[in-house]
This record gives C-alpha cells, sequence and structure tokens, in this order.
C-alpha cells in the first residue's frame, strides 16, 4: 500500500515537470520563432522553412532596420519621453506623498486631499473627453503630451505614501526639532531611507513609457513624432508601409522579406524590456504586494 | 499658535499643488466633459457653449443592434478570460508549489512571467507572424494532419484566440501572486493534517486552498470591475474588419467611432454608459474586497 502510493507520487512527480516544462516551453515558443525569424533569409522566411532556428542566418534584416531612419527617429522619441516623463513624475510622486503621509494632527486637509486622489483613480473620464481636454489644453504634437497628462498616478502615490507612514517616527520628530524644515526633512531623511520604494515605482513608470502607443497614436498627428510602439503599431497593425518609408528604403524593401524586418523590430523593441526584466522581476511583485499590506 | 501651525502647513499645500492642478485638468475635466453625452458637441464651441439635446443620443445608440452585439461581446470576452485567468493560475500554482527543485522552479516562473512586460503591440505582431494562415502555428497543425486555420479571421474562432493570447500574457503574474499566498499558509497545519494521516488531495482540499482563498477572492474581484473593459490594447492589437461580428468591444467602438470618425456626442454617450456601469462595479468590488479579504489599498 505504502509502496503503492509513492509510486504514484513519483509518476505524478515525473509527469508535472514534464507538464510544467512544456508549459514554460510553449510560452516561450513564440518569442523564439520570432527571434529564428529575424536571423534568417528572405528566401526561407518566405518559404515558411523557419521554425526554431535560423535558417541560412543572415543580417539582412538588421541591416535595414538599422538603417531605417524612421526607426531610430521614433526609437529617439521613445527615449525622450522616459528621460523627461521619469523625473517629472517620480519627483511630482515624492512631493505629494510626503504631505499625504504626515498624521491627521499635523495636517488636518490630508484626507480630503487623499480623497480627491482616489477618487480620480476610481472613476475615469471616457476616451473621447480626455483627448478633447488634452486636445484644448494645446500640448497636441509637442513630446509633453506623452509625459503630462499621465504624470500623477494614485495608484503609485499611495504606495509611496504607505512607505514614508511605516518610517520610524522619531527619526523625524527629531529632525523637526532641530529646526529642518519639510524640504530639509524630505531629502535628507524620507528619499534616502525610500530608495527601495522609489525603485520600484521607477520601474513602474519606466515599462509604461516604453509601452504606451495609444497616446502617441491619438495625440501626435506627424509620423515623425510617434514613440517606437506607436511606429510599430502602425507598421504592423495598420500596415501603413507606403508613409512610412523613403523611395530608397522602398526599394531595398523589396529586396527583403517584409517578414523578417517586421521580426526584427520586433525583437529590438523588446530588447529593453529583456534587458531590465531581472529587476522587473524582483521588484514588481514586491510592489504588487506592498500596496496589499498596509492600509 | 494657529498662525505658526499655518506657517508650518503652507509648504505642504504647496507641495501638493502640482499633482492637484494636473489632476484637476487631466482627470476631472474629462469626468466633467462626459457631461457632451447630453450634447451635439461641437468642439469649437466647448463643453459649456455647445447645444444641449437631452437623451437623443442615448435613443439613436440603443437602438443600433450592432451595438448590442459590441456589449454582449464586452461581457462575454471579459467574463471568459476572467475565469480561466483565476482557474488555470490557480492550477499552475498548485503544481509548481510540488516541484521540489528551486532551479526547474525559478525558471518556469522566469520564462512564463516574461510576456507580461510587452506591450500589446509587440505580443499582437508576434501573433500576427505566427497565427497567419502560413505562419508557424498553421504549419505546426499541418504535421498533425489538421487544415489551416484562419485563426485571427474567422468569427467562430476568434474570442478563443482573444482568450487564449490574453492567458498567455497573464498566467504567469497570476501563478506567481497565488504561489506567494501558498507560500504563507502555515506548514504546521500541513504537519498536523499529515499526522492524522491525510493525503495530497485532502491536503490540497482543506489546507490549500482554502489559505489561498483570500488571495483569490480579491483577484476576482479587483477584476470583477474590469467586465466592460475586455481589453483595448489586446483587441486593437488583433482585430481586423473581418471579425468586428465577434471581437468588437465597447472600447474600440468608441475609439472608431469618436477618434476616427468624430463622432465626439455619440462615443461619448457609450463611454458614460461603460463608465456608469464600471463605477458601480468598482465600487463593489472594492466593498467586496474589503470585506472577504481585508484588502485595502487606501
Amino acid at each position: 500500500m505504502v509502496e503503492n502510493h509513492s509510486l504514484g507520487r513519483k509518476t505524478f512527480m515525473v509527469l508535472n515537470t514534464l507538464g510544467l516544462g512544456l508549459f514554460a516551453f510553449l510560452c516561450l515558443v513564440p518569442m523564439i520563432h520570432i527571434m529564428a525569424l529575424s536571423f534568417s533569409s528572405n528566401m526561407a522566411a518566405g518559404a515558411g522553412e523557419v521554425k526554431l532556428l535560423p535558417v541560412d542566418l543572415s543580417l539582412k534584416a538588421y541591416e535595414f532596420v538599422l538603417n531605417s531612419a524612421h526607426f531610430w527617429q521614433s526609437f529617439l522619441v521613445s527615449i525622450e519621453r522616459i528621460l523627461v516623463g521619469l523625473p517629472v513624475e517620480l519627483f511630482l510622486t515624492i512631493f505629494t506623498a510626503y504631505p499625504l503621509a504626515k498624521e491627521k494632527k499635523d495636517f488636518p486637509a490630508r484626507s480630503i486631499y487623499l480623497w480627491f486622489l482616489i477618487i480620480s483613480m476610481l472613476f475615469q473620464g471616457g476616451m473621447i473627453s480626455t483627448f478633447i481636454v488634452v486636445k484644448s489644453t494645446g500640448l497636441i504634437n509637442h513630446l509633453l503630451v506623452l509625459v503630462i497628462p499621465q504624470c500623477i498616478n494614485a495608484f503609485n502615490i499611495l504606495l509611496m505614501v504607505n512607505f514614508f507612514r511605516n518610517l520610524p517616527k522619531e527619526m523625524i520628530e527629531a529632525a523637526s526639532i532641530d529646526g529642518a524644515g519639510h524640504w530639509k526633512i524630505l531629502w535628507s531623511i524620507y528619499v534616502p531611507v525610500a530608495i527601495p520604494s522609489i525603485a520600484t515605482i521607477t520601474v513602474f513608470i519606466l515599462v509604461r513609457h516604453w509601452n504606451s502607443w495609444f497616446d502617441g497614436l491619438i495625440y501626435m498627428n506627424d509620423i515623425s513624432k510617434y514613440p517606437l510602439q506607436t511606429y510599430l503599431q502602425s507598421l504592423v497593425i495598420q500596415r501603413d508601409t507606403n508613409i512610412m518609408m523613403t523611395k530608397e528604403e522602398a526599394a531595398l524593401m523589396a529586396l527583403i522579406s517584409e517578414r523578417t524586418i517586421k521580426a526584427a523590430q520586433v525583437f529590438i523593441a523588446s530588447l529593453p524590456i529583456l534587458i531590465v526584466y531581472p529587476f522587473l522581476q524582483r521588484y514588481f511583485i514586491s510592489g504588487m504586494l506592498m500596496g496589499s499590506v498596509k492600509g | 499658535m494657529k498662525r505658526i501651525n499655518f506657517h508650518r502647513q503652507l509648504p505642504l499645500h504647496l507641495m501638493l499643488l502640482p499633482a492637484i492642478v494636473i489632476t484637476l485638468i487631466y482627470c476631472y475635466g474629462p469626468m466633467f466633459g462626459m457631461v457632451m453625452a447630453f450634447q451635439n458637441f461641437d468642439p469649437a464651441a466647448g463643453f459649456l457653449r455647445s447645444s444641449w439635446v437631452g437623451l437623443a443620443n442615448f435613443k439613436y445608440l440603443f437602438a443600433l443592434t450592432d451595438l448590442r452585439q459590441v456589449i454582449w461581446n464586452t461581457v462575454c470576452i471579459a467574463v471568459m478570460k476572467i475565469l480561466l485567468e483565476i482557474g488555470i493560475s490557480v492550477l499552475l500554482a498548485l503544481l509548481l508549489n510540488e516541484v521540489k527543485n528551486r532551479f526547474f522552479k525559478r525558471i518556469v516562473q522566469t520564462i512564463s512571467y516574461f510576456p507580461y512586460f510587452l506591450s500589446w503591440i509587440i505580443l499582437g505582431a508576434i501573433l500576427r507572424e505566427i497565427l497567419s494562415y502560413d505562419g508557424f502555428i498553421n504549419k505546426a497543425l499541418g504535421y498533425l494532419g489538421m487544415h489551416p486555420l484562419m485563426f485571427l479571421g474567422d468569427n467562430h474562432i476568434f474570442q478563443l484566440v482573444l482568450v487564449f493570447s490574453y492567458l498567455w500574457q497573464e498566467v504567469g503574474f497570476g501563478m506567481i501572486v497565488y504561489l506567494a499566498a501558498i507560500t504563507w499558509v502555515n506548514p504546521h497545519l500541513y504537519e498536523a493534517a499529515v499526522m492524522d494521516g491525510a493525503g495530497k488531495w485532502a491536503q490540497i482540499f482543506h489546507i490549500t486552498l482554502p489559505g489561498i482563498c483570500s488571495m483569490i477572492v480579491m483577484m476576482a474581484t479587483l477584476s470583477l470591475a474590469n467586465v466592460l473593459d475586455a481589453g483595448f490594447n489586446q483587441i486593437y492589437a488583433l482585430y481586423s474588419p473581418v471579425v468586428y461580428k465577434s471581437g468588437d468591444i465597447i472600447d474600440t467602438w468608441v475609439y472608431r467611432m469618436g477618434i476616427l470618425n468624430t463622432q465626439y456626442s455619440l462615443a461619448t454617450a457609450v463611454d458614460l454608459f461603460k463608465s456608469a456601469v464600471s463605477c458601480i462595479l468598482i465600487s463593489s468590488a472594492y466593498f467586496l474586497s474589503k470585506k472577504f479579504s481585508d484588502y485595502r489599498i487606501f
């Protein structure tokens, strides 16, 4: 009886490991295929010979993408929106979280401000009225349109507030008795201790900025101002190949398969995420769970 | 005393000022802007001076049969996604929890969690390639002796493609969340159960599942808020006019009607309907999650 049970258990363990291995493999297959495709020759890709390994190894597709002016222009716009958006949002999050982390007796207006933010998180105006409002503030076609309308993220602010509230009170009291102002307390006491949660929020913001595409699509009238994901969207989803290319590029494109080029672009666009992935994995879960621990 | 207090608090108000102004414009502005659902909105006149038409927009919309189909699609897709995501994530977490090899465990988590961080534009481009008529998946089906399928062009299977590609992106995350919940279960409970002669099944049904029940309820209630939000990014990345019948959801309809056809008032009327229902769902979801699982984000 006991023998039998352990035999069943062993069989289960083997099948379970195989099953989970297969599941992980299936999750990865689409990415491997795209990578293989991007490194394959035009002929092999067109004939559908490529499976999980490159056929007729060729770097033509990458050569094309790396020389494509539009691709780099949009890559640059994505970098720009991060360089402007990240500091703006990070500073605003810290500034806003500091007063909200005060005790009610020190800052009676706290709960009014807090509700003001929470309501903005729970209820949103629709897609169209947001579009009209953003349009009427005159940011259309400007880099700031990708930064300002979304730079107050109530979820991130609440994460920060929770973190600040868990800091030892004695430390802050000691500082204020010494006569330090709010500004000094924030920069010399709160911020240095809050580095881990600032890192978490930085990761949230980075991923959101890199992956956003809809704002670029509706707020930018000029294709040269599209961020990378919006550019990819018009190439792959709207199949807008004509306006995206110069004549020389179109001529070149005829020689190289469209398939391998798209695959190469997809691969390059996911590289940054792949590079920060170890950090993402570490901070994302802890950030998500942080919200559920303390109210 | 009061004066000193005010001086002490003034910097706090000033620090909040930028966030409040931005929220007021870009969050409360659009909320107020929803009044254009009751107007014949004219962009040149703005929210305040456009002419009012009462409920005319709503009357017109709810007479449209294709809008009913759109609402039905939205609810269908969202409910399938929510149920399958929870079921499969919990199942995978339970299975992975049985694995003893920590290295293997880590590998499976790392791989399945990765698609969660890619945008739907990237995922959509990948899916469009591998699901195309002469793509990788159809080649593989050919080896198994099956006919190629139009995954993205067939109304019978498009919703399933949406649900499964959503699972591809999401289950890795769900699995990790439930795995974390499983490790929070008190290990003494298992020891006691083994003493009493409980087998693996009994342990799973009487200890593990009740232990992670509050996490499941929390995730379910939070996704309840998304029932009218079946995933704009994903569907935009995968659909085409051929599959509007099965794949068009409220947000994609609003996008085409409002942004592409500039029927601002009509699109906003649908938006307002969606917001009103979502608002009720979100409030009840937060109420429920607070009641059943102590989850509070504020």
